[in-house]
């Protein structure tokens, strides 16, 4: 089993479409869906992890990229600077994954980018703009 | 009994014995403060956090033609200046901003770029942009300037806090329904956290709660650099309950300081942009307590377990100046992550670092190790819990329009 998050950045023509059902139903993939806003004729947006086999993560991916969606990995969405954090710890309790944390002894905050499910959250509460979403 | 005389020909003996403000816990629950007041010498504290009433201000040198900024306007990379000064001394302010910055019209607004990042680019080295403009006199004929300046080319560059080093806060909370954005951070509804500001057991004031060593004149390390206490800050409110310790309930003494920018260091001065509520400088304060008596000595020893804060309601109470406090919470509590409020567990997140507070104090330590730094003896004291000081609110005496 092997485990993906990815972003899904769909055109309005195919926001009607199942494309989810898709993947789970015909690629044998297990989908969980993190984030989502998708409306009517505009473009849609989500975020999930796929899991399953690597011959059928690769397959599901073509499929996606087959219908004109874009994707990208999760771990691009969302950076953290370490040069510019000053470990405050004003990010800590607005992370709701877990994906910020620190260490209570050393008080050292650190990004952990496979818990980050870049719902973005922590970017206007770090004073120092030391995250950041990028597309 | 020592003096801090004495003190200061240990450092210059290199044989005096420097401790931070958490070593000086364990010394004395091992060896009792008899002890620790007789091995160890100094004790150094340190705080990193945001500090609104914090300022520059510069010569930026004579132009020739000269120019009389003093009286006309003045920015710099856009922020505008204070120009009642003398002809080329400008101050810059912390909380300032461009005019085209859109504030709160987009709520909540982002308050990217202010007077902190232009003071912060300025240590850093960088070169920023001088614009003013001006009347025009006999004596200073020039009416514009647009030129770029450095912090090496202005004759003085001095950082001047009118209030920094809060001797504690408050806990913000937040019991309304909604989102709100405040000075503590960004709040979320229903109590979603609860955000302090305090170093706690490193905090300068926290180890010295009735002011017993730190007075006006007092050397510090400020922004990375030396400064001194000038004065005590505004708003400086000795007099609120104590604990039996000395530490106060309540947010209330403060300092105004002042250094050398030209020394200091872009680690140590860092613009902060709080949404939806606006720009304001971190600073970087290290403060040493001379031990000279046992009394001293077991303020510094304090522990977050025996500093309490307030938990404040920023929703209704704290914008309309209502008295109260949801409870009371120590920093060794604020410090597991989590407080609980009116049987609410509260997930906790802090506004000042403690961790870059850790290094103030370490960093201090080393400088008076390596006989880099000398104590200062006050020449006067601040106000402490017996002088009767009060911060009182504004007695408004609203002016009747005329018809």
């Amino acid at each position: 089993m092997t485990n993906k998050r990815i972003v899904l950045t769909f055109p309005p023509t195919l926001v009607g479409q199942p494309i989810t059902s898709y993947l789970v139903k015909e690629h044998d993939l297990m989908l969980n869906i993190l984030r989502a806003n998708v409306t009517p004729n505009e473009e849609g947006r989500m975020v999930v992890e796929l899991s399953g086999v690597k011959k059928a993560l690769d397959e599901g991916i073509d499929y996606l990229k087959g219908l004109g969606i874009n994707v990208e990995p999760l771990a691009r969405d969302i950076k953290w600077h370490a040069d510019k954090c000053t470990h405050c710890t004003a990010c800590i309790p607005a992370c709701p994954s877990g994906a910020m944390t620190v260490d209570r002894t050393t008080w050292d905050v650190s990004f952990n980018r496979d818990r980050c499910i870049a719902c973005e959250l922590c970017i206007s509460v770090c004073p120092f703009n030391a995250l950041e979403i990028q597309f | 009994m020592k003096t801090i005389r004495e003190i200061n020909e240990k450092i210059r003996n290199g044989n005096a014995v420097v401790v931070t403000a958490e070593e000086i816990i364990d010394i004395v629950a091992k060896k009792g403060i008899k002890k620790a007041t007789r091995e160890v010498d100094v004790v150094t504290t340190g705080t990193f956090g945001p500090m609104c009433s914090s300022s520059a201000y510069f010569n930026v040198g004579h132009t020739t033609p000269r120019i009389k900024i003093g009286g006309g306007t003045c920015t710099l990379n856009n922020v505008p200046c204070y120009t009642g000064l003398a002809a080329v001394d400008i101050l810059l302010g912390a909380t300032a901003m461009p005019d085209s910055d859109p504030r709160n019209s987009v709520y909540p607004g982002e308050f990217r770029y202010g007077g902190a990042h232009v003071i912060e680019e300025l240590v850093a080295g960088k070169s920023v942009r001088l614009q003013a403009e001006a009347y025009g006199t006999d004596c200073y004929p020039r009416a514009s300037l647009d030129t770029h300046i450095e912090l090496r080319d202005m004759n003085e560059a001095v950082l001047f806090n009118p209030r920094n080093c809060y001797q504690n806060y408050n806990v913000a909370v937040n019991l309304s329904d909604k989102i709100i954005y405040t000075y503590m951070g960004t709040l979320r509804p229903r109590m979603g956290n609860a955000n302090y500001s305090s170093a706690g057991q490193l905090s300068p004031l926290m180890n010295d709660p009735l002011y017993k060593t730190i007075g006006i004149g007092t050397r510090i390390f400020l922004g990375g650099g030396v400064g001194h206490v000038v004065w005590q800050g505004t708003q400086h409110n000795p007099c609120v309950a104590r604990l039996e310790n000395g530490v106060p309930r309540f947010p209330a003494g403060t300092l105004a300081v002042m250094g050398d920018l030209k020394q200091m260091s872009s680690r140590w001065l860092k613009g902060a942009s709080f949404t939806g509520y606006g720009v304001t400088l971190t600073v970087g304060i290290g403060i040493p307590i001379p031990l000279l008596n046992e009394e001293i000595t077991a303020h510094a020893a304090v522990r977050d377990d025996q500093i309490v804060a307030q938990i404040v309601d920023y929703s209704e109470k704290y914008p309309q100046c209502i008295a109260g406090s949801l409870g009371e919470v120590t920093y060794a509590e604020l410090k597991t992550g989590s407080i609980t409020v009116q049987g609410k567990k509260v997930p906790t997140g802090g506004i000042s670092s403690y961790k870059r507070a850790r290094e103030i104090a370490a960093e201090l330590k080393t400088w008076i190790q390596d006989k880099k730094f000398l104590l200062a003896e006050p020449v006067a004291p601040l106000p402490s819990a017996d002088s009767g000081v009060k911060c009182r609110p504004l007695n408004e005496r609203p002016v009747k329009k005329k018809k």
